[in-house]
């Protein structure tokens, strides 16, 4: 690939995300198939890429690694997709922060004209002792669905170490998608899992969220808000193991069902010290009646109304998470 | 002259009338308010008039400004200018009470948002960004509610029992905003079982039991509604001794 092809590789990813423009001093890397078609990093953060052979596709290993004490300030802007109709990319990322360093992934995953796109991800995450990672995801698709979304992500977050994950999926239609996210927690550190998608059409969506409280006075919250319409179908299994003295943890799951949806969701929430803390909340249903039709007092149509109402379901906000 | 005529309105739910052949005129520009004790069919009749799903099933018909509305959804209504305060309001999770007011009343600025909030003595630097959910008390709730209205700028507006749930300096700010509404030319019709309420309506229409008993200017049937209506048992009423067995 010349120097070029690259280049527009990399400007055809960013025009999809709507993100031509990076402020000063923000990092980047785009990443299109197997081959990283742009970066520009920061002192202090380091990024190794190679491609690898994958059948009937495309495949990148990254590494990540974020050395003790640096906190990278403005945020990094990871960029993963394939502009074509058709094809496979895989991704095995390695993310490592050691020691009180701190780092903010802002990841866009733009599949724009997909017909027939698997994206899978392969994530090793190694929050460091005091480390702080915050990492939100935002997932842009064609409107036609055939994208197949697998990220599997095994996060270690050691000893006062802080992890946030945000992972949105609510433009376009979804395709299938399979989230698999489970994180082991040490003494006094926090996690903190999100995840916000709008299923469509024939989608078909997986999530499991897995938390173990392995240390003293850990903290976690599980938090998955879906929409569904049309005949789109999600499955949510929650689990939280609660394993240690003041160890805390609050699961929080809300589906709105329209049209021929189903939604299901299981929350697994297991304590095995007296002195820990396990909450949950389950909510699924149609849109509120009441909210509805208050809106609808106000001159929005049902639609215009639903969209506000579900708008509000994907909103980020502070969460009263009951830790 | 009537902006909103009722003509012989009845709902039947089950076995139970609800609203007994309802005919009134509402006078556009005034205040009036609905009075009954609990159960007499007020919040159904303010239901009825705007449409809400499980009050569509009447009998008789609906005139606003002289066109029947009664095949009209609850949206169609309001974008002829007719909007509900509701007794408890619905919180959303996720919006900002900015967002929410803005999309009550389309095409407003932030000024607007912003003056709407002061009618109501809700400070916007304070309350904009906060969401419309559980995180507002009771009585912030209804204000914005009615900041909403109030930058909505409807034709006619059903207040439902618009002093519940808020402290004395809130209503003194709600029963301003009903003036400011009038001022402006809104027609507000007051849902209400409470005499300083009523207090605020220059007419008002009596409902018992699912009938309208009497109607005429305030001054008449405030006296009315003090004598006959506080003390009367209603037929809705719980029976004491059913309540002790209970």
């Amino acid at each position: 690939m010349t120097e070029v092809e690259r280049k527009a590789l990399a400007a055809e990813l960013l025009k999809s995300i709507h993100a031509p423009h990076y402020g000063p001093g923000e990092s980047h890397v785009e990443i299109h198939g197997g081959k990283v078609v742009g970066m520009s990093l920061v002192e202090g953060l380091e990024v190794v890429s190679e491609s690898m052979d994958v059948d009937d596709g495309e495949g990148v290993r990254v590494r990540i690694r974020v050395p003790q004490g640096i906190k990278i300030e403005k945020p990094v802007h990871l960029c993963f997709g394939m502009v074509g109709e058709r094809g496979l990319q895989k991704i095995e990322l390695d993310v490592e922060l050691e020691d009180r360093a701190s780092v903010m992934f802002q990841a866009h995953c733009t599949f724009p004209r997909a017909l027939d796109i698997s994206h899978l991800m392969d994530a090793r995450i190694v929050v460091g002792e005091g480390a702080r990672y915050r990492y939100v995801e935002k997932h842009i698709h064609g409107p036609s669905g055939g994208v197949t979304v697998v990220p599997k992500t095994r996060v270690k977050v050691k000893k006062g170490g802080q992890f946030y994950n945000e992972f949105y999926l609510i433009e376009g239609s979804a395709g299938i998608v399979e989230i698999d996210y489970e994180v082991e927690s040490e003494a006094e550190s926090s996690v903190d899992m999100r995840a916000f998608l709008y299923g469509k059409s024939n989608d078909r969506i997986k999530i499991r969220e897995a938390a173990r409280l392995n240390g003293e006075n850990a903290v976690t919250a599980l938090i998955t808000h879906i929409a569904l319409k049309d005949t789109a179908q999600a499955d949510v299994l929650n689990e939280l193991y609660a394993l240690a003295p003041g160890a805390r943890g609050h699961v929080d799951c809300k589906e709105i069902v329209q049209g021929k949806a189903v939604a299901r969701a299981v929350p697994v929430v297991q304590v095995e010290h007296p002195a820990a803390h396990v909450t949950h909340e389950a909510a699924i249903g149609s849109v509120d009646s009441k909210q509805l039709q208050t809106l609808m007092a106000r001159g929005l149509t049902e639609e215009e109304a639903t969209d506000l109402i579900i708008r509000g379901l994907f909103s980020d906000k502070d969460w009263e998470v009951p830790l | 002259m009537s902006i909103l005529s009722l003509k012989n309105i009845t709902l039947v739910k089950g076995e139970k009338t609800i609203l007994h052949d309802i005919t009134l005129d509402i006078w556009e520009g005034y205040v009036h308010a609905v009075v009954g004790p609990n159960g007499a069919g007020k919040s159904s009749l303010a239901a009825v008039i705007m449409g809400l799903s499980g009050f569509r099933d009447i009998t008789g018909d609906i005139l606003f400004e002289n066109r029947s509305i009664v095949s009209l959804s609850v949206d169609a209504r309001a974008r002829l200018g007719i909007t509900l305060a509701w007794q408890e309001p619905a919180r959303f999770e996720g919006i900002s009470v900015f967002e929410y007011i803005r999309f009550s009343a389309k095409r407003k600025t932030l000024e607007d948002v912003r003056k709407a909030l002061q009618l109501l003595g809700l400070d916007p630097d304070r309350y904009a960004r906060r969401k419309v959910d559980q995180t507002l008390s009771g009585g912030e709730r209804k204000r914005v509610e009615l900041a909403a209205i109030a930058a909505m700028e409807p034709k006619l507006v059903l207040l439902d029992e618009p002093d519940s749930g808020v402290d004395i300096e809130a209503v003194e700010r709600i029963f301003a905003m009903i003036q400011a509404l009038k001022e402006k030319g809104t027609t507000v019709v007051l849902i209400t079982h409470s005499a300083e309420v009523l207090k605020q309506a220059d007419h008002a229409f009596l409902l018992c039991n699912g009938s309208l008993v009497r109607k005429g200017e305030t001054a008449r049937i405030l006296p009315y509604f003090a004598r006959e209506c506080y003390p009367c048992v209603h037929p809705n009423a719980p029976v004491l001794k059913e309540v002790e067995a209970v």
